[in-house]
């Protein structure tokens, strides 16, 4: 499952995890064939491959990936930043691919060495965070909504109204921590655009949300899924694919894209600035594009996939799952988060900090 | 005392040399680097130059970050008075009870260090949860209860589950679950060098137990108390962990707002102001104690 709870709990431990697991692979390697050992090293979010993945791209390559994990991209970031310790693909979200790129940490993509691009569905070849896919291949998509226990909700509550603007579920309520995300999915409440929200509309948003404080159980770093199922909270601010995931364990749950609109991520394949192997990792992101892989990656994982081969392959109940693919009118009014700069993020942080100490 | 006090100097720097180096190299330096981080300016998203500026002491100053520090403050010393009341009896009941039971004792006090700290607090998250062990235990209790009055005819409302996990009061407890061994530790080591004759003596001239307590038994263990109330208020004004878990809406502690600022705020040198905000704030704390101890120590020369 992406973001698990307690993964970022461990996030300090977690990053020492894999940097022992790395101490491994970087060192002491015998030349191959093409003049790269046959070893690959991913970094990726928790339970974000296909069950036989790696299984398979060994068998058909020889090369074996060792794979570590982050529980957020700031904790990637982080690494990268530090010096890349050795990754050859990661796996940042849109917004990451942007801070990557404006740092100088991403090595332009060789497009010729990755054929299986055609695979890619047309709206996502060009996306604004990376025109042309000069840095970055999209891996899976996912749109902020809400999840919610049907049995403990009215109806379905398809608007951020329920969780940022209304007592009708006091006490029961759970939304992010994360101060970019609550920002702007509030200026999309208050019917603006989730890019240059002009300062007075996050003062009110800002507002907003001090109101609604009394009615918040807890602001959770995207363990909302593990909220919901627990029953600590009945109605939850949370990515549609942490929900889907839930939701094959517990059938009372479900999902909504508000009508207000959201936020839509895209986590990408990326190959890091430094990266020991390129044609490696060229090769792996090639892979992954592949109809096959694409689909055995998101039978397992349940995040919609941007790769149009490989939804073809897909049984209906992948699909057609609403959950999963959100109704198009719900998808018309979602924008991709990005990144506006150190300033705005700070302003974010010191906006998110005030509404916690009101 | 036979031996050359040359040679023994040279043992003592012999051993001595080892843990400096290693306190240099993986504490002080470290440490070094992120002091000069608070005097410095991000130039972008992963450079900072450290020129001298005091504009993130300046920002983390102002009274939003202030109040935050504040309410720290107040959990910690809220932590230290509550540590300090249970752990009071306990240290007592440990340094009086006999060898034995003084052995059992002290392992069920230390072994809850066996565990990680993340592992005890989700564990206490279990325990609190909406549908946790205690709102199981009393719905279980309630129901029996609404069972037996429906025999004789009356009806009890239907149980509502108590709100204990996400709030302040949650916070307090994982702090005084965390903390209550530092606080236990030295109190015992201090009580259970006491000289036992002298409270007996006070008691054979005439002093009631409370008089032998506020008078004899408090005052030496003095040295032991505010140990452990250093011990405990330090760490549970940096505390991260357990308001980030275990606290509600407006549980934010300081430490949580340093965790932003060197993760999604890449504000690095803001964070390091703060977080040297918070060091200078406990340099005071421990040489308010040692100007205590030796206060205490200058009278019996």
């Amino acid at each position: 499952m992406r973001r698990r709870s307690l993964l970022a709990g461990l996030g300090a431990a977690a990053a020492g995890l894999s940097f022992s697991g790395l101490a491994g692979c970087t060192g002491g390697e015998d030349a191959k064939a093409g003049g790269e050992a046959a070893r690959l090293n991913l970094y990726n979010w928790d339970t974000y491959i296909g069950a036989t993945t790696l299984a398979d791209f060994r068998a058909a390559t020889g090369i074996a990936v060792k794979m570590s994990l982050f529980a957020t991209d700031d904790e990637l970031f982080a690494r990268l930043a530090a010096g890349n310790p050795g990754f050859d693909v990661i796996v940042p979200s849109n917004a990451y691919v942007s801070r990557l790129r404006i740092s100088d940490l991403l090595e332009p993509l060789d497009l010729a060495k990755i054929p299986n691009r055609i695979n890619i569905l047309p709206k996502f070849q060009n996306p604004d965070f990376d025109p042309g896919r000069r840095y970055s291949m999209p891996y899976t998509w996912l749109v902020l909504g809400i999840g919610y226990r049907k049995s403990k909700v009215d109806g379905v509550p398809d608007s951020w109204k329920w969780v940022m603007d209304s007592d009708r579920y006091r006490g029961r309520i759970g939304v992010f921590s994360e101060a970019d995300d609550m920002i702007e999915l509030g200026a999309k409440y208050l019917g603006y655009s989730a890019r240059n929200i002009p300062r007075e509309v996050i003062d009110r948003v800002a507002a907003m949300y001090i109101r609604q404080k009394p009615n918040i159980k807890i602001f959770h770093h995207d363990e909302g899924q593990d909220l919901l199922l627990a029953g600590e909270v009945d109605i939850v601010m949370e990515y549609n694919g942490d929900i889907a995931q839930v939701m094959a364990e517990d059938p009372d749950l479900d999902f909504v894209t508000p009508r207000e609109g959201s936020l839509i991520d895209s986590d990408c394949l990326c190959i890091p600035k430094g990266a020991p192997r390129p044609d490696n990792a060229h090769r792996f992101i090639n892979y992954v594009l592949g109809a096959q892989a694409g689909a055995e990656i998101a039978r397992t994982i349940r995040y919609p996939t941007p790769n149009g081969a490989a939804l073809a392959l897909m049984p209906s109940d992948y699909r057609e799952n609403p959950v999963i693919f959100p109704p198009p009118a719900a998808l018309a009014r979602c924008e991709y988060a990005a990144f506006e700069g150190l300033e705005r993020a700070r302003l974010y942080d010191e906006t998110m900090t005030r509404i916690f100490v009101a | 005392m036979d031996r050359p006090i040359a040679e023994a100097r040279g043992l003592f720097g012999f051993l001595v040399v080892p843990p400096t180096a290693w306190l240099i190299a993986f504490f002080l330096a470290p440490l070094g680097i992120v002091w000069a981080y608070s005097f410095g300016e991000n130039i972008s998203l992963t450079k900072i130059v450290v020129d001298g500026s005091l504009d993130a002491y300046a920002h983390a100053l102002q009274p939003l970050y202030l109040g935050i520090i504040g309410k720290s403050l107040a959990f910690a010393v809220l932590t230290t008075l509550l540590c300090l009341c249970i752990g009071f009896p306990v240290a007592v009941a440990m340094a009086f009870a006999k060898p034995r039971t003084k052995a059992w004792l002290l392992l069920l006090v230390m072994l809850p260090f066996w565990t990680n700290l993340l592992i005890r607090t989700y564990a206490l998250m279990a325990v609190l949860r909406t549908e946790g062990y205690v709102n199981l235990t009393l719905g279980w209790g309630w129901r029996s209860l609404s069972a037996v009055t429906r025999l004789v005819g009356l009806r009890m409302p239907v149980f509502h589950p108590l709100v204990l996990l996400h709030t302040d009061a949650a916070v307090v407890l994982g702090l005084v679950y965390v903390q209550l061994p530092f606080m236990i530790l030295p109190l015992y080591a201090a009580l259970d060098r006491l000289d036992r004759s002298l409270i007996e003596a006070s008691l054979d001239l005439g002093a009631s137990q409370i008089g032998a307590f506020a008078r004899v038994v408090a005052p030496m263990a003095a040295p032991g108390i505010i140990s452990g109330i250093v011990l405990t208020l330090i760490p549970s004004v940096g505390a991260y962990l357990t308001p980030d878990l275990l606290g509600g809406p407006s549980s934010l502690m300081i430490a949580n707002v340093i965790e932003r600022q060197f993760r999604s705020a890449d504000d690095w040198p803001f964070g390091a102001a703060l977080s040297f905000l918070l060091m200078y704030l406990t340099l005071v704390c421990v040489a308010a104690q040692s100007l205590a101890a030796r206060r205490r120590t200058a009278p019996a020369r």
